[in-house]
C-alpha cells in the first residue's frame, strides 16, 4: 500500500522563536494589526509503501524521532493518507 | 598524541584546524573524510575533531545530516571508549545532534549570523581542554556562527552545573558574565561543555583562528596547549 505523510514540525511553546517574531514584525509593518503571535516550523511530505496503515505509522514516527525532529527543541505530528 | 580532523560535505574551518594543529603546535594530523568507518590507527591518547562549517547546507536543522554520515559510528564508539572528540561550531551542534553532548543549538535570538569577537570566561581548570587557562581571565575568540543559541531543559542544566560541565560562558572584556556579553541568546551564556565523561568537549567559539601572532590573537592557543598537555615556548 502507498500512503503519504504530511508532517508539522513546530519548535516548543515554550522556547523562543525568533524567526516567528521577525516575521510577525513584518505582518505588523503590513498593517496586519490583529496578528498577536506568529511561530515558524517546517512541514515534511513523505511519500511511503508499508503493507499496511500501522506499519507506514509507526515507520513514520521512527523517521520522526531518529532525524526528521529533534525532541529537545521542536514537536511533530502528521496525517496519514492513503493513496 | 595526533589529532584526526573530519571533514563533511561542507565543512570549512577543517582546513584552518589542520593548519594550527600542524604548523603551529607541531602536532601529527591526519584528516578524516566522512564516508570513512573506521577510526583504524587512532588510540585513546588522541583526538578527533568536528570542525566547523555548514555540514550539508544546514539542511533540516544543523549537524542533524552530518551526524548519520559513516564516520559518525566509528566516532560515537571512539568517544565511548574514552577517546576525546572536539566539536567547534558546526562540531559542537553534530556532537549534540549525535547525543555525546546533551541539549541544542538553536538560532541566535536575534536572527543575525554573528561574526565577530566575543570573550569567554573559562568556568573550570578540570577538563582535558582547559586544564591551563586562567579562570579569572576572560579569553577573546570569534564566533561565526547563525544558531549557536545553546538550549537544555531545566534538568539537564542542573546536571551540567552539579558535574562541572560547563567549560565556558560569554562574558564582557572584564570577565563578567552579563546578558549583554550574551551574543546569541545560550542559556546561562554557555559557550562550550563537555560531557559527563569529560572526553567530549564542544564549544561555538573558534579558538583555532585566534592561535597565532600574525592573526593577532592567541588567546584560543591554550585550549590546544591544554589538550596536548604542553605548554608552547615561543609567544
Amino acid at each position: 500500500m502507498n500512503f503519504r505523510a504530511e508532517i508539522d514540525i513546530m519548535p516548543h511553546k515554550e522556547l523562543l522563536d525568533p524567526q516567528g517574531k521577525a516575521v510577525a514584525h513584518g505582518l505588523h509593518n503590513l498593517s496586519f494589526d490583529g496578528v498577536q503571535d506568529v511561530r515558524v516550523g517546517r512541514h515534511i511530505s513523505i511519500k511511503l509503501s508499508a503493507k499496511d496503515k500501522s506499519e507506514a505509522t509507526q515507520q513514520v514516527e521512527d523517521a520522526c524521532k531518529k532525524l526528521l525532529a529533534n525532541a529537545i527543541m521542536e514537536g511533530y505530528s502528521f496525517e496519514l493518507i492513503e493513496e | 598524541m595526533k589529532f584526526g580532523v573530519v571533514v563533511f560535505p561542507g565543512s570549512n574551518c577543517d582546513r584552518d584546524m589542520v593548519h594550527v594543529l600542524k604548523n603551529v603546535m607541531g602536532c601529527e594530523v591526519r584528516t578524516i573524510f566522512h564516508k570513512e568507518t573506521s577510526l583504524e590507527g587512532f588510540s585513546r591518547l588522541d583526538c578527533i575533531i568536528l570542525p566547523g562549517g555548514f555540514s550539508y547546507g544546514d539542511y533540516l536543522r544543523t549537524g542533524a545530516i552530518a551526524r548519520f554520515s559513516p564516520i559518525m559510528e566509528a566516532v560515537i564508539e571512539f568517544a565511548n571508549n574514552g577517546g576525546r572528540v572536539f566539536g567547534i561550531c558546526n562540531g559542537f551542534q553534530i556532537l549534540c545532534e549525535a547525543g555525546l553532548l546533551p541539549g541544542a543549538l538553536l538560532r541566535n535570538t536575534n536572527m543575525k549570523y554573528n561574526c565577530k569577537n566575543v570573550f569567554l570566561k573559562p568556568q573550570t581548570k578540570e577538563s582535558q581542554l582547559t586544564r591551563f587557562v586562567d579562570t579569572n581571565k576572560a579569553l577573546k575568540i570569534p564566533i561565526a556562527h547563525g544558531d549557536g543559541r545553546y538550549y537544555c531543559d531545566a534538568d539537564t542544566l542542573k546536571t551540567l552545573q552539579k558535574n562541572d560541565q560547563i567549560l565556558f560562558r560569554y562574558c564582557d572584556a572584564n570577565g563578567k558574565i552579563t546578558e549583554t556579553a550574551n551574543p546569541n541568546g545560550s542559556i546561562e551564556n554557555i559557550a562550550g561543555i563537555c560531557n559527563v565523561g569529560r572526553n567530549v568537549f564542544g564549544m561555538m567559539p573558534h579558538p583555532e583562528r585566534a592561535s597565532e601572532l600574525d592573526l593577532g590573537n592567541t588567546d584560543g592557543r591554550i585550549l590546544f596547549e591544554s589538550l596536548i598537555n604542553k605548554v608552547l615556548e615561543t609567544a
